[in-house]
């Protein structure tokens, strides 16, 4: 540790976006000093270290400009200002399989591919059985590249590529092709990478898998980069500003936030029913400065409601979903053996989690009102509202259950 | 199992700790938007295997799932000569003696510049693919061009040998180390050019068609199906305007070849400049003069080598957005 692996010195990026690309001298002359363009940074003055040994991640959006701040850490795009210093060897994974030649076999695009990458002759005789072994290709090992299906084009790719032993390793979201054992595999080699002190770069828009394997990353959203930290809190950040740009129109249009509980207002049914809801808020301890709670903090929800006439026995209902629809927790007024008369008038309903114990995640809240006996429901609203969590440390998973550990050598077990 | 599986990784362990030694104290790279030329040279040099790799490439793909395979290298130019020898000694006689090999001399020079340039300028662009995904010095790819058409030249110069031995044509063996310095010459005035048209290329597309059709042209401002001596010079020399004709720098290269391949055809030197051997072939330059024009176009060729290099660094660092 110490040294520096990677130094990204207040490196931009321009591109020109051209309304028309002219590339033909005829065109160009014709349209010369017409072809207009506009000057897009794809990267605005990105400066960060990466220490010997530490695996980084780099977060973003897609066109937030990892990529191409990838590509100029691997030397593949030159920055328009700035630089970027590599100390080591650098092996970059953008696309697997990259430079095959469909017409050499598989071993003499090994070798051509290693030296693409960087390694001699003599290394790769080395480690040519590993290699061969990794992608198990087995005896396909001399048949065309052009021959090969998808599966085994990836496999070898990689295999070469983790077989260069980069010094620094720059990984983009290749990791989601192969399937699921040779995704296993690819994650331990990389861990393998991890261990024996190497340099990693991760580049991805999928939290969990940074929280996962990450010591450190950054956030970048339109080529800016928008936070540095640990992986806890670069998720937190990433998600913040994901929902602050979502959130940002909407917000717009209703003024400053106030310190005050997220309200939604919810159209009255049609039909004249003898109770309905008219809205729901939420509330945390953090409501006012921040969209999300952390893993075990309090939430309230409140559900408002109006009632034309006296309704007998009314049974509040909440639900909460995760993004993929699975249900979570479900519960109501009469499970918590609450009686209850809805008088004529509003009010409300205040459901109150003490604490919620999930890990990272959007879920959203049903909200409904049936009656007790029968199977009349006087209204019923999916998706009434949602709330966010985001984990600041390291678990991870879907719940955030309570864990010691009490670890014992021979000697006191 | 367990036992057998830690030898494995030990093995491994070894090797990785071999390669570590090796490749001794790490090196530095930098990438920004200007590269001094020495860390371009740093570069390229550090990717030699590469380069002969990418050559091997070009000769294996060219040819495969082909039945005669590179055979077809050497039948080309063979079937080419036959049907130059047939019409310009039979139908359209120009009365040059063993015209073959004269004309071989100047074709063997002109379809290595031809092919290295060709290939050398959609090099980038064809290989866009690694371009855009894969660092490494892409000054490579048109070198590998250079590099591959040299080999076929030297597959070509097979063709040449099999065939001076049938009609037991004699070079000039004493004077054979003149052809050191022409080809040198060439190799770098070919790899000047394809430098700089592969990087321009990815600008601007005409310029592949353009040099197929400057090429065509260029073809017959070097004395290579015709005799320099007599009509072609004596018509520049009346307007003082030879020097234009030496201004094509593959014109002294291919005399070069002539000269030693086709010698036995020269009666005698003379050290007057220009002069003409009477009925004759070749110019009557003597040696020293194919020396010096020799190495002026290696020196002129080294300085725009350079300057393309230059240039493609330049040039090089929008190739991934441009492709």
């Amino acid at each position: 540790m110490g040294n520096v692996a990677v130094e990204v010195d207040h490196v931009s990026k321009r591109f020109r976006v051209f309304d028309e690309r002219y590339s033909s001298l005829k065109e160009r002359i014709v349209h010369f000093q017409k072809s207009r363009h506009e000057d897009f940074w794809a990267l605005d003055d990105v400066a960060f270290d990466i220490a010997e040994g530490e695996t980084f991640g780099i977060l973003g959006r897609n066109g937030s400009g990892k990529s191409t701040l990838l590509k100029c850490i691997s030397g593949i795009l030159q920055p328009t200002t700035g630089e970027v210093r590599v100390r080591g060897q650098l092996a970059a994974l953008l696309e697997l399989g990259a430079g095959f030649q469909p017409e050499l076999s598989g071993r003499e695009n090994i070798y051509m591919n290693a030296s693409l990458l960087g390694l001699s002759t003599k290394d790769v005789e080395k480690r040519f059985d590993e290699i061969v072994d990794f992608a198990e290709l087995g005896e396909h090992i001399d048949k065309q590249v052009k021959f090969y299906s998808s599966g085994m084009y990836v496999r070898l790719g990689f295999a070469v590529a983790v077989n260069v032993e980069p010094d620094v390793l720059v990984v983009d979201e290749v990791l989601a092709v192969g399937d699921e054992n040779f995704q296993r595999k690819c994650l331990d080699r990389i861990k393998e990478f991890q261990s024996e002190g190497r340099t990693i770069l991760f580049v991805t828009h999928a939290p969990d898998l940074v929280r996962a394997i990450c010591d450190r990353a950054v956030v970048l959203s339109d080529g800016k980069m928008i936070g540095e930290g640990p992986p806890g809190e670069a998720i937190r950040l990433f998600r913040e500003h994901l929902l602050e740009s979502a959130a940002a129109t909407n917000r717009a249009a209703a003024g400053p936030a106030a310190a005050k509980a997220e309200r939604i207002e919810l159209a009255p049914p049609t039909d004249g029913r003898p109770v309905h809801i008219t809205a729901i808020e939420i509330d945390h301890p953090g409501t006012g400065t921040r969209h999300y709670i952390e893993p075990g903090e309090p939430l309230r929800v409140r559900v408002l409601y109006k009632a034309t006439a006296l309704v007998e026995d009314v049974v509040f209902a909440i639900e909460v979903h995760n993004v993929n629809g699975i249900l979570i927790f479900a519960s109501d007024t009469q499970i918590m053996a609450q009686h209850f008369d809805a008088l004529p008038g509003e009010g409300v309903a205040d459901f109150l989690f003490e604490g919620i114990p999930l890990l990272d995640g959007t879920f959203t809240l049903n909200v409904g009102i049936r009656s007790a006996r029968g199977g009349t429901v006087y209204d019923w609203r999916e998706q009434a509202g949602q709330f966010e969590v985001m984990n600041p440390g390291q678990t991870t998973g879907v719940v955030a259950l309570a864990l010691h550990a009490d670890l014992k050598d021979p000697s006191t077990a | 199992m367990a036992k057998g599986r830690s030898e494995v990784t030990e093995a491994i362990l070894a090797v990785r700790a071999e390669t570590a030694a090796e490749r001794g104290p790490k090196q530095t790279r930098t990438v920004a938007a200007r590269l001094g030329l020495r860390q371009r040279f740093t570069e390229l040099w550090r990717s030699r295997e590469l380069f002969v790799f990418l050559v091997r490439k070009e000769i294996k793909v060219k040819y495969k799932n082909s039945v005669l395979g590179f055979l077809w290298s050497m039948l080309n130019p063979a079937l080419t000569l036959a049907v130059f020898w047939v019409l310009f000694t039979i139908f359209l006689p120009n009365h040059l003696p063993d015209f073959v090999v004269y004309m071989f001399g100047a074709t063997l020079i002109w379809n290595f510049f031809q092919n290295a340039v060709l290939g050398g300028t959609g090099s980038i662009v064809g290989n866009g693919g690694i371009v855009k995904k894969v660092a490494f010095p892409r000054e490579i790819l048109p070198l590998a061009s250079v590099g591959s058409a040299f080999m076929f030249m030297l597959f070509q110069s097979i063709v040449l040998v099999l065939f001076m031995a049938i009609v037991w044509h004699r070079p000039d063996w004493s004077q054979m180390y003149i052809l050191v310095p022409a080809l040198a010459a060439i190799v770098v005035f070919a790899a000047a050019l394809s430098v700089f048209l592969s990087a321009v290329n990815v600008y601007l597309r005409d310029t592949q068609h353009l040099v197929e059709v400057v090429l065509l042209a260029w073809f017959w401002a070097v004395p290579g199906i015709y005799a320099f001596s007599g009509n072609v010079h004596d018509k520049f020399a009346r307007h003082h305007l030879l020097w234009l004709y030496f201004l094509n720098p593959i014109t002294p290269i291919a005399m070069t070849f002539q000269r030693i391949l086709f010698n036995s055809m020269h009666p005698r030197y003379t050290n007057e400049p220009h002069a003409l051997i009477p009925n004759g072939v070749l110019a009557t330059y003597p040696t020293h003069w194919y020396v010096y024009s020799d190495l002026a176009v290696l020196g002129i060729s080294a300085v725009l080598l350079l300057g393309a290099i230059a240039l493609f660094g330049r040039l090089e660092g929008n190739f991934a957005e441009e492709l």
